[in-house]
């Protein structure tokens, strides 16, 4: 067997996870309920063995240690690496709320996106590092971000549930906000799907894909009518977004999540996530870039964004505890520091040009 | 965590809350005849201020990764074309440029953003500072019953045996959760007391003091310290870098480029590694560096040399006419291998033989398409290749393409050519820093990593238990409180309160 078996074992054991969750949901069975967690953690295990296996081939080829063996170069091993840190944010988060509502959410998303990584066909082939990368600070600086993004999308997803339920009027800002944050966001991850299925073979670097391909199938396709439609499309979707985005309140309900501890969760994910991100993110990228190109700071942007990130959450962090903000408009910030990231992940690699650039996002 | 003005006030001060209320109201009496120092002061220590700043600073650096910075005015008004269009471009060009957008984090508005960020931190962490202080300072002590009675957490237990018996008992479950005793008798009972992660609170102000210190030592970089680059071609030196707008630094000795590689993977056009061999001249003689008068440096580990630091950032390809074929040739009937150095268009003799070799023809990267034809793809060493045309006696015997990075291509009919190097060819291009304030920065990073350590994944705790004489037992009344993480607490207040009824 090799790792690609075991993400495959880890993908359905997701899956599965996620109908006992409901399961547990509707019958409010205890037994459902632990058979539903040790799914999940079974699904944990292999992939993390998965990841380990994929480092000792990684490890074979590169033939440069340990430090440097670490899997995450390129877009499939990044995202593989994501669902694991969300899959780890959830299992902490059930351990210590005593609370399952959140697997029914969490383990589809997990479980979807390893099947979709599947299919899609990206890239799963080992590439060798390029020299700027050779180094033992790839480990920690990589490593770390990921798990910030991993906890900032944690505090996403319970900011945006958060606003869902506690707005009622369609017409308030808050309410148009999420509502049209989160269509947009559905229709740029239906449109990247999009993207991965007509050009998979195409593809060949996750680097060429996001340069060449991302966005080609939909919105930046060569004939403008396709473009165009697809723009409607996506304005559509947000209106039906915005239309029946009450219906998203009606299910976060049903499954007996409370205001408060999506909001106490949403300040959690953030308070582990920033220290990480602040250390492993910009303190460790910078030394990092201090060893390999001379300055610890150049203004590229990529560290420039990742700065905004970071004003964006040292924002939310003050305005919490010094100006006692709550509810909404705290929730509105969080979802706009997760806005942030993406761009910093995704963004600066697919519309600006700067030393990071070989990132792959 | 920083604690909220409001809720934190009975928690933080306990005890001098009154004696607060009452300073509050001579400060607010004063705001009215408050002079220009007080006025300059609450301006920088005000929150609205940091929210401007963070947002000012945000929006203009998103411009800034927009514009290309230093670029040619060209690519920027063809981006900006895409916003304002072709006829507009030149004019919004001509307005940034004057605004300083095209090289936006040096212009003077920009540092004086971050100046003002920096005084910001500084004003608000004092101002508040004083307050955590008087926490800091004094160790926890034991409470009047009302106050206990407004602590958030609160547990009664009831305790066999007479308090004094009780007395271990609960300096053993405090111990359990890590936390030491400290003991007070009262009438008619004792009060034990004990708290954790008091300096804890400070984490937000080491946090904030280590950002200031990374901020001075950039400004110190800038001030004492130089950033340039140095492309050198093998074989040559230089006593001088040069700064982005072209300005001579005298390095104080010479460097030379000994050699340069690139080395691919196999098949792959990703480079490997690329390497550069230096020398450090003093008055034209070679000085040696951990004993060595030769430092093979690449792109994560660079030379240091009198604060001077040389890293490998980049390399190109400038081919001269003396520019030399490094080419090793084996005979085939067993002669030893002979190492030989050309220039273009000069000859070589296979030992042994009549036969000779003239270097005709050369691509730094040769590749074929689909129909056969040789192409050259790059103009990087890539895949560099010599066309060698072998004759015997004037006569073309036959002519070969020698591949440096496929040995399948060496061999000849009569032995065998390797094709090493072409030196002097390719140039390094070097990073050349020296930067005084870097262990600032660093020391600022360390700092800040305690900090933000301290700020969010301790807390302090305290608690306060008061025993009391009650018919056949005694009581314990537990009063706890904590600034952050109040479900961990809770949890240890749980375990503490069930210690002690087992």
């Amino acid at each position: 067997m090799d790792s690609s078996h075991f993400f495959g074992i880890s993908g359905i054991a997701y899956i599965l996870a996620m109908v006992a969750y409901i399961a547990y949901l509707a019958f409010k069975n205890s037994t459902v309920g632990v058979i539903a967690t040790t799914i999940t953690a079974i699904g944990f295990v292999s992939q993390t063995i998965a990841f380990i296996m994929r480092g000792a081939e990684f490890y074979d080829l590169g033939q440069m240690g340990i430090m440097r063996a670490i899997p995450l170069t390129n877009l499939y091993e990044s995202l593989v690496f994501f669902v694991w840190c969300l899959i780890l944010g959830y299992l902490v988060i059930e351990w210590k709320y005593k609370n399952r509502s959140f697997g029914a959410f969490i383990t589809p998303i997990a479980g979807m996106a390893l099947a979709f990584i599947d299919i899609s066909g990206m890239d799963k082939n080992i590439h060798p590092l390029i020299p700027a990368l050779q180094s033992n600070w790839l480990l920690v600086h990589v490593v770390l971000s990921f798990i910030a993004y991993a906890t900032f999308a944690i505090s996403f997803a319970t900011g945006i549930m958060y606003l869902a339920i506690t707005t009622e009027n369609k017409k308030s800002g808050a309410y148009i906000f999420w509502t049209v944050t989160f269509g947009i966001f559905a229709a740029v991850l239906v449109a990247m799907g999009i993207d991965f299925l007509a050009f998979k073979i195409a593809a060949r670097s996750p680097e060429a894909f996001i340069k060449s391909y991302l966005f080609k199938a939909t919105f930046r396709n060569d004939s403008g009518i396709i473009a165009f439609l697809s723009y409607c499309g996506a304005a559509a979707f947000v209106f039906l977004v915005w239309r029946y985005g009450l219906a998203l309140k009606k299910l976060i309900e049903s499954f007996s999540i409370s205001k408060d501890i999506l909001d106490d969760l949403t300040y959690k994910s953030i308070a582990v996530g920033f220290p990480i991100y602040t250390l492993g993110g910009l303190i460790f990228g910078a030394i990092w870039a201090d060893q390999a190109w001379g300055k610890y700071w150049s203004w590229d942007p990529k560290e420039t964004w990742s700065l905004i990130t970071w004003f964006v959450y040292a924002f939310y962090i003050h305005a919490r505890f010094l100006r006692g903000w709550r509810g909404n408009k705290i929730a509105i910030v969080a979802v706009v520091g997760f806005i942030s990231t993406i761009f910093t992940y995704l963004g600066v690699n697919l519309l600006l040009s700067g030393l990071h650039s070989y990132g792959g996002g | 965590m920083i604690c909220r003005i409001s809720s934190c006030l009975p928690g933080v001060l306990l005890g001098q809350a009154a004696n607060k209320n009452v300073k509050e109201h001579i400060v607010s009496n004063k705001k009215e005849n408050q002079n220009i120092v007080d006025r300059i002061w609450n301006f920088f220590s005000s929150v609205t201020l940091a929210v401007i700043v963070f947002s000012l600073i945000s929006v203009t650096s998103i411009v800034g990764t927009i514009v290309e910075q230093q670029a040619e005015p060209e690519r920027n008004i063809k981006l900006l074309a895409k916003f304002f269009g072709e006829s507009l471009a030149p004019t919004a060009y001509r307005i940034f440029d004057t605004l300083g957008f095209t090289n936006m984090y040096r212009s003077w508005w920009f540092i004086t953003l971050l100046f003002v960020f920096a005084a910001n931190l500084i004003i608000c962490s004092l101002d508040r500072l004083p307050k955590i202080w008087k926490v800091v300072k004094e160790p926890i002590k034991p409470l009047s019953p009302e106050l206990l009675n407004s602590m958030p957490l609160k547990r009664e237990i009831a305790l066999k045996g007479r308090p004094d018996n009780a007395r271990s008992a609960v300096e053993a479950a405090l111990k359990r959760i890590g936390f030491k005793a400290n003991i007070r008798s009262e009438d008619g009972g004792l009060q034990i007391y004990a708290e954790k992660g008091r300096y804890s609170r400070l984490g937000v102000y080491v946090t904030h003091f280590s950002i200031i210190l990374i901020l001075i030592g950039a400004v110190v970089g800038i001030f004492f310290g130089f950033n340039a680059s140095l492309n050198l071609l093998e074989g040559t030196s230089s006593p001088v870098a040069y700064t982005r707008n072209g300005k001579e630094v005298p390095l104080g000795f010479d460097l030379r480029c000994n050699d340069f590689e690139v080395s691919f993977y196999e098949n792959s056009d990703t480079p490997k590694s690329f390497k550069s061999w230096l020398t450090i001249l003093e008055n034209g003689r070679p000085v040696k560096i951990n004993g060595k008068e030769v430092t093979e440096i690449d792109v994560n580990s660079p030379l240091k040399y009198k604060g001077i630091m040389f890293y490998q950032s980049s390399y190109g390809f400038s081919p001269s006419k003396d520019s030399l074929f490094k080419i090793s040739v084996t005979p085939g009937s067993g002669g030893k291998k002979e190492e030989i150095a050309l220039r273009f268009g000069e000859s070589f003799n296979i030992p042994g033989t009549n036969i000779t070799g003239k270097i005709a023809d050369f691509s730094p990267a040769l590749s074929m398409d689909e129909l056969g034809r040789l192409f050259t793809y790059a103009q990087t060493m890539n895949n560099p290749a010599v066309f060698i045309e072998f004759t015997e006696g004037g006569k073309l015997k036959y002519r070969q393409w020698i591949l440096k990075r496929y040995p399948q291509t060496w061999s000849i009919p009569d032995g065998t050519v390797e094709f090493k190097d072409l030196w002097g060819a390719q140039y390094t291009g070097l990073q050349v820093r020296r930067d005084p304030g870097v262990w600032i920065v660093y020391l600022g990073c360390i700092i800040m990593a305690a900090g933000l350590y301290a700020a969010f994944f301790m807390s302090h705790a305290r608690i306060w238990i008061t025993l009391k004489e009650e018919k056949g037992g005694a009581k314990a009344i537990i009063a706890a409180s904590t600034n952050k993480n109040k479900i961990a607490f809770e949890q240890k207040i749980e375990k503490l309160a069930g210690g002690l009824n087992g």
